[in-house]
């Protein structure tokens, strides 16, 4: 591989340490309600990116889908050092589905000429679904390398040490690929105050759905195939019961469990 | 129930609004750099009393080390930001501050404004880098608040300079590659780059100081020191071209005491909303919101004044006089939240575990450092009235 054409794909969440809700009028995030910062799942896929280009020479696009505040994510990454940012953004979007994301996603991504690899983090803190990222590879026809703790690339081939709860695998495959990446997969660097003073000079293509050939009558909560119809906050934690040992804890404490069924 | 109490008492009067958002991204990215890489472990550092090296090429790499200055690997960041810059610093430690200050607005500008451009190529982008580190002597053991009464001398001898002094209270003295010495000559004050393995140099580090024990303050012993006319800066011409460079380090403090001040305050709220005593959280006492409240407004009105200077700077039309109502009235206003948070913690208060006293020894030497209160009280006056009282 000469050099490489990465893109990859952030999202702008509400920040974990903020209390985060659902609207009450349609159920969707309620975003003005948290802090937004940039996934940190998704600085971890910025990272491997720079990484590779770092090795390999080449460019790094970033890719967000979301409203203007979105632009915040965007610049931590071009600050991070990221090259060029392409945002989605269209208000017919608003309550969209995992499969109409991937689509608009994919739309977006098939704009950018000569794509090798796209990066993207596992899950989102928010919606936690999970699945954007083989959803895209599907569309895109691509072959997809998920769970992943360490990537590399040699020459036109991509390997990936893939870890899930059933152990580690070891995945390859031929370029352009999408990968996903897990926390285990490095520490991202800090924009540093140069990469910050740089970000604003770095092009931000903002594309509406107009752009990607998109009617809006595909996407947006109306027509989306998920939806969330309720939502409660989990109930607060009781007080619990409390044993006084008198020589008997152990037995106690397994009465306890077998009454709750857990033993 | 209470709410618990605000995270960041400049909230109070939404300083942030009065800010641009990429002014707030350099403020932040810091932050959290500091949060992660210089704030675990201060307290040590202060005990122990010794500087972290290794952090010194790390704010390099962030673009920290004379980051208003541009060219020669500097970031170039506004006057506004470079200030935050110096507040986020500050609310670690004093002497990370100085350490800073030192580099980036005294060695690293005074190259900057009065070298040659074969001194700029040669030092500037290493001590960018943090690669090297720089250090300004003016002070001598009897030459003060008065540099002007300084003893050290450059004489000529054939082309090169010979020279011989002793300065003192000299902050990155001991770790320092290159030190800007001002010295007396025929014609003036004149300043030198002198390498510190020059022939006749010699660092001694103060031993026991009660005060930025982070940071590093050494007494430099200058006998017979031969120097080529190459290592003088070409441009700076009498006491005016250090008392300039002062100038610029003075205004980074003026943000600097914010960021002390408002550590010990976040402490303190922290601190006394969850400590009980008579059966309810201390912040629950109206004495203690006295204290809380007069100490939130006093901190609000220093980053107001100080983001007020910066925006005279942005324009080129701040006053040195201005520099010294911010730095005599944030420095004293630090200290004195410093101080008083330190009573709302009790016991615990005098010890390393909280960063109230730590903060408020340490901007004892800020008080002093960079023209003492006094000298800036009378700069003050000078200004009101047209009478000079120094002397
Ligand atoms: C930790 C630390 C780091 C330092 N780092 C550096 C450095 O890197 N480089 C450097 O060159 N210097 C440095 N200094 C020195 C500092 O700038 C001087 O300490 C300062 O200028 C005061 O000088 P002095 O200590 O000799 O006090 P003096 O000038 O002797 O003053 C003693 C007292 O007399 C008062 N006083 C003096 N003159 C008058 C007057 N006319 N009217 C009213 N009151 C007056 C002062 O305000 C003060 O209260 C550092 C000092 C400290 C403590």
């Amino acid at each position: 591989m000469e050099t490489m054409n990465i893109v990859v794909l952030i999202k702008q969440v509400p920040d974990t340490w903020s209390e985060r809700k659902l609207t009450d009028t349609d159920h969707t995030l309620d975003r003005d309600a948290a802090d937004a910062v940039i996934d940190e799942i998704n600085e971890r896929a910025v990272e491997e990116a720079l990484l590779l280009k770092e090795a390999h020479g080449g460019k790094v696009t970033v890719v967000s889908m979301g409203p203007d505040r979105a632009t915040d994510a965007i610049r931590k990454a071009l600050s991070m050092g990221a090259d060029e940012a392409v945002h989605i953004s269209d208000a017919a979007l608003h309550g969209s589905d995992t499969i109409q994301t991937a689509k608009v996603l994919a739309s977006a991504i098939r704009t950018i000429e000569g794509v090798d690899l796209v990066v993207a983090g596992n899950e989102a803190t928010d919606g936690r679904a999970g699945a954007i990222p083989a959803m895209l590879a599907e569309l895109l026809g691509l072959p997809q390398l998920t769970h992943a703790r360490r990537v590399e690339v040699e020459g036109t081939e991509v390997r990936v040490e893939r870890e899930t709860e059933d152990g580690i695998t070891h995945l390859a495959a031929e370029l352009p690929a999408v990968v996903s990446v897990g926390e285990k997969i490095n520490e991202p660097r800090y924009p540093s105050f140069k990469g910050i003073m740089a970000a604003k000079k770095k092009p931000v293509t903002t594309l509406g759905l107009g752009d990607l050939g998109i009617d809006p009558s595909e996407v947006g909560l109306a027509a989306a195939f998920t939806s969330v119809v309720e939502s409660a906050p989990k109930p607060p934690r009781g007080a619990g019961e409390r044993v006084e040992d008198q020589g008997d804890g152990g037995v106690r404490i397994v009465e306890y469990l077998a009454a709750q069924k857990l033993v | 129930m209470a709410r618990p109490p605000m995270p960041d008492p400049l909230a109070l009067l939404d300083i942030d609004s009065l800010l641009t958002e990429e002014e707030r991204e350099i403020q932040r990215g810091l932050a959290d750099f500091l949060d992660a890489r210089a704030r675990p472990g201060v307290a040590d550092r202060f005990e122990r009393g010794v500087f972290d090296r290794d952090l010194a090429r790390e704010l390099g790499a962030f673009g920290v080390l004379g980051m208003h200055l541009t060219g020669y690997g500097c970031a170039g960041l506004g006057p506004v930001a470079y200030g935050l810059a110096c507040l986020e610093l500050e609310s670690v430690d004093s002497g990370l501050r100085s350490f800073v200050s030192v580099q980036g607005s005294l060695s690293m500008f005074s190259i900057w404004r009065y070298g040659s451009e074969e001194q700029k190529r040669e030092w500037l982008p290493r001590l960018a880098a943090g690669e090297a580190v720089g250090c300004f002597a003016l002070t001598e053991p009897d030459a003060g608040s008065d540099p002007a009464a300084m003893r050290t001398r450059a004489v000529r001898d054939g082309s090169d300079w010979v020279l011989t002094g002793t300065k003192t209270w000299i902050t990155n003295g001991g770790i320092a590659d290159v030190a800007t010495v001002w010295a007396r000559t025929e014609d003036g004050v004149r300043g030198f780059l002198v390498p510190t393995t020059a022939r006749g140099f010699r660092a001694v580090d103060v031993p026991a100081k009660l005060s930025l024990r982070a940071s590093v303050t050494s007494e430099l012993v200058l006998e017979d020191v031969r120097l080529p006319d190459t290592a003088r800066l070409p441009h700076a011409e009498g006491l005016g071209a250090p008392l300039s460079c002062l100038n610029e380090a003075r205004f980074g403090i003026v943000f600097g005491a914010v960021g002390a001040a408002r550590d010990c305050l976040r402490t303190t709220l922290d601190y006394a909303s969850t400590r009980e005593q008579f059966g309810r959280p201390i912040a629950g006492f109206q004495l203690t919101q006295a204290k809380l409240a007069d100490m939130a407004v006093s901190l609000g009105g220093c980053a107001l004044l100080a983001v007020h200077l910066g925006r005279l700077k942005e324009r080129d039309r701040l006053r040195p006089e201005q520099v010294s109502a911010g730095k005599l009235n944030n420095v004293r206003e630090a200290i004195g939240i410093a101080r008083e948070c330190r009573t709302v913690l009790g016991a615990n208060g005098v010890t390393l575990d909280y960063s109230p006293l730590r903060h408020a020894n340490n901007l004892e030497s800020v008080l002093t450092y960079e023209g003492t209160a006094e000298v800036h009280t009378l700069t003050i006056g000078r200004a009101l009235t047209g009478i000079a009282a120094f002397r």
